[in-house]
């Protein structure tokens, strides 16, 4: 049994795993990682420049043909993250926007609303909108009627590492929402990314498991083919899973008994 | 959702545990969501004028029986009636007909019946939807329209002329009067027409696809057995009481929220077992028939469709007490519709 | 004159053009964006842009993120 593509936008994709390029230790164990798992799609961040220190431009190390997704990150509004937008567009490397809003260091969870509000602007402007959110149906509607691309529901908080807490209001987005949806942070093992598959989730977004696993490479792999397999099993169609009804007295045993017909 | 192969392996399973164990998710389900609750409503039938010719029905065009329309006074006397008994949730029902039951007529209809009951539905020819809006705004809450099939083919084999015969507008007035702010809306097959398998994954479609378009909206689902009409048989596809209740069943366990609904059409022993597995909302104490609370004599009554079960509102209410159900005839405060 | 680069005042020769500023403190130029005073300037505008005293310039580049 073959998949069809991942097609966001438009645009089609094989793989299902996406990468993040943060919190790496160096930029090679990032260009090995991208390798090792096929990401087709990277999320990179906007910085001012050192000044006092030339580092390595990051995108040296990632492959030409990989879908960059610029990721607002910093943005406390939306007029913040709609400028970070706009600024990576100026870069002429492509419009594919994730927006994340935090206005939380504590928990670091997104502004729903703001992020809908920048998905508005956004995409009226000719960006690929990738939307970070807290699982929220109205707000997955809202996001469908601005013109997003899909919905990236996060799975536990950012670098929790603590997988699928909000599953069953995935599933929801998963069910109502004709969008893809993409799972995206706390995503700390490849067993939960299976489990996100499974779901019916598009597809996978980790980072920080990656990012500061003893060998990154070996594990983003592992990420690759635990989304392939999540897939697999969704396509197979589970068994469904059955709510075992509590042993009471029985309900239809009258539809056996020799009383008058109707 | 289930595939329609998936349905068919149902209703064709034929060990007696099968249905057992539908049964036993269904009322587990049931009770989850809506406790030991039980909706209780009474129908009027305003007017028997019918311009369309559906085969199996008792109002049909081409039926020779006593046309009736009540007026207002006359209508009144009823609903005084039906409101004596306990009803405070009431369905207005008339044969499809334009001319004679227009919506000008519906909106004065709904406006007396307001003095007498909360809450207040209509299943009547499919409309516009500004007219929904129209009769929205005058206090009616509810539509109940059933496709009765969605076998297009059988479909146009059993409604032979008249409005009715237009399958697609008929689909879409659950949209229509959706998109008109009705809270309730309630669909239905009537069993016996058509393939049982075939209809139930329609209409369980319908209902998935409605549920996603307009959300806000409470909706209900009634599955009636095509029944006899002064005792002449009409079903083609009969579905048996094993069928019948897995069917039930297993739309209570894909639709947790959803109203499943049983008429009168039903013989008692069957309504009150399956108050037990799915049922949510009844009626009591009925007449199909126009002006057949108070105004006729039954032997010059033309019902609709015979009823089975004809126990009484109180009866209905003695037999739910007995089985530790919760009878409720409103569960809302009447407030104004704004459109 | 003075300009603010980064959030950091700099010193800076008046002759300099955004292309000139661009090649002094950037590595390389090619994934650089710049934004002056609010609006950002695409590199083929930079040699034809001048800047003057008090201008704020902001230099941003790609960099991991999540």
């Amino acid at each position: 049994m073959t998949d069809s593509p991942l097609i966001i936008a438009g645009k089609s994709f094989s793989s299902r795993f996406l990468l993040g390029t943060g919190k790496f230790k160096n930029k090679k164990d990032l260009a090995d990682s991208i390798n090792a798992s096929k990401s087709e799609i990277v999320t990179v961040a906007l910085r001012r420049i050192d000044l006092e220190r030339h580092e390595e431009n990051i995108l040296e190390y990632i492959p030409a043909h990989v879908t960059l997704l610029i990721n607002t990150s910093g943005a406390r509004t939306a007029q913040e993250a709609v400028r970070i937008a706009r600024l990576a567009k100026a870069s002429g490397c492509g419009h594919w926007v994730k927006i994340e809003v935090i206005n939380d260091s504590k928990y670091l969870l997104p502004d729903n609303a703001e992020t809908i509000k920048a998905t508005e602007i956004l995409a009226a402007e000719g960006f690929m909108v990738l939307p970070y959110i807290t699982p929220d149906l109205y707000t997955a509607r809202a996001l469908v009627k601005a013109g997003a691309a899909t919905v990236m529901p996060l799975g536990s908080f950012i670098g929790s590492n603590q997988g699928l807490r909000t599953k069953e209001f995935i599933q929801v987005l998963i069910n109502e929402i004709d969008l893809p949806i993409i799972v995206d942070a706390g995503i700390g093992a490849p067993s939960q990314a299976a489990e996100a598959m499974e779901m019916g989730a598009a597809a996978v977004l980790a980072n920080t498991a990656v990012a500061t696993a003893q060998n990154p490479a070996s594990l983003a792999r592992a990420f690759a083919l635990a989304v392939e397999a999540g897939r697999l099993a969704y396509l197979s169609g589970l068994p469904l899973q059955q709510s075992l009804a509590r042993a009471s007295s029985p309900l239809t045993g009258f539809l056996y008994d020799d009383a008058a017909a109707n | 959702m289930m595939t329609l192969p998936q349905i068919k392996n149902i209703l064709n399973d034929h060990r007696p545990e099968s249905v057992e164990e539908l049964a036993q998710e269904a009322a587990q389900i049931t009770r989850q969501h809506f406790g030991r609750a039980i909706s209780l409503y009474g129908p009027i039938y305003l007017s028997n004028f019918c311009s369309s010719h559906c085969t199996y029905c008792g109002f049909n065009s081409h039926n020779k029986i006593n046309r009736m329309k009540m007026t207002p006074e006359q209508y009144r006397k009823e609903m005084q009636f039906i409101q004596s008994q306990g009803i405070r949730n009431i369905i207005m029902l008339t044969g499809e007909s334009h001319k004679h039951t227009p919506v000008s007529y519906l909106k004065e209809a709904t406006q007396i019946a307001s003095e007498y009951f909360q809450g207040i539905a209509l299943e009547v020819h499919p409309m516009e939807t500004a007219e929904y809006k129209e009769l929205f705004a005058a206090g009616v809450d509810g539509i109940t329209v059933y496709q009765e099939t969605y076998d297009r083919a059988r479909y146009a084999q059993v409604h032979l002329s008249g409005y009715k015969k237009d399958y697609d507008f008929r689909y879409a007035t659950p949209a229509r009067a959706a998109e008109a702010g009705m809270r309730h809306i309630s669909i239905g097959i009537l069993l016996g027409l058509s393939d049982a398998a075939n209809d139930v994954y329609a209409i369980l479609q319908h209902l998935r696809e409605l549920e996603r378009s307009f959300p806000g909206v409470e909706y209900g689902i009634s599955f009636p057995r095509l029944r006899t009409v002064k005792t002449e048989s009409l079903a083609s596809c009969d579905v048996d009481d094993v069928q019948f209740v897995k069917i039930i069943a297993l739309t209570r366990i894909l639709f947790p929220r959803v109203s499943i609904n049983l008429s009168t059409r039903e013989a008692p022993r069957l309504r009150d077992h399956l108050l037990d597995i799915a049922i949510t909302r009844m009626s009591a104490g009925s007449n199909t028939s126009v002006g057949g609370y108070t105004l006729l004599e039954e032997k010059e009554q033309d019902p609709q469709f015979d009823i089975k079960d004809e126990r009484s509102v109180d009866q209905i209410v003695k037999l739910l007490k007995s089985k530790d159900f919760d009878p409720v005839f409103t569960d809302w405060r009447h407030i104004e519709n704004s459109v | 004159m003075n300009i603010i680069i980064n959030g950091t005042s700099q010193e800076l020769n008046s002759s300099k053009n955004l292309s000139d500023i661009v090649s002094t403190f950037c590595k390389e130029s090619k994934h650089v964006i710049t934004e002056l005073n609010g609006a950002i300037i695409p590199s083929n505008q930079w040699a034809g842009t001048s800047l003057k005293e008090g201008d704020n310039l902001e230099l941003v580049t790609f960099v991991g993120g999540g």
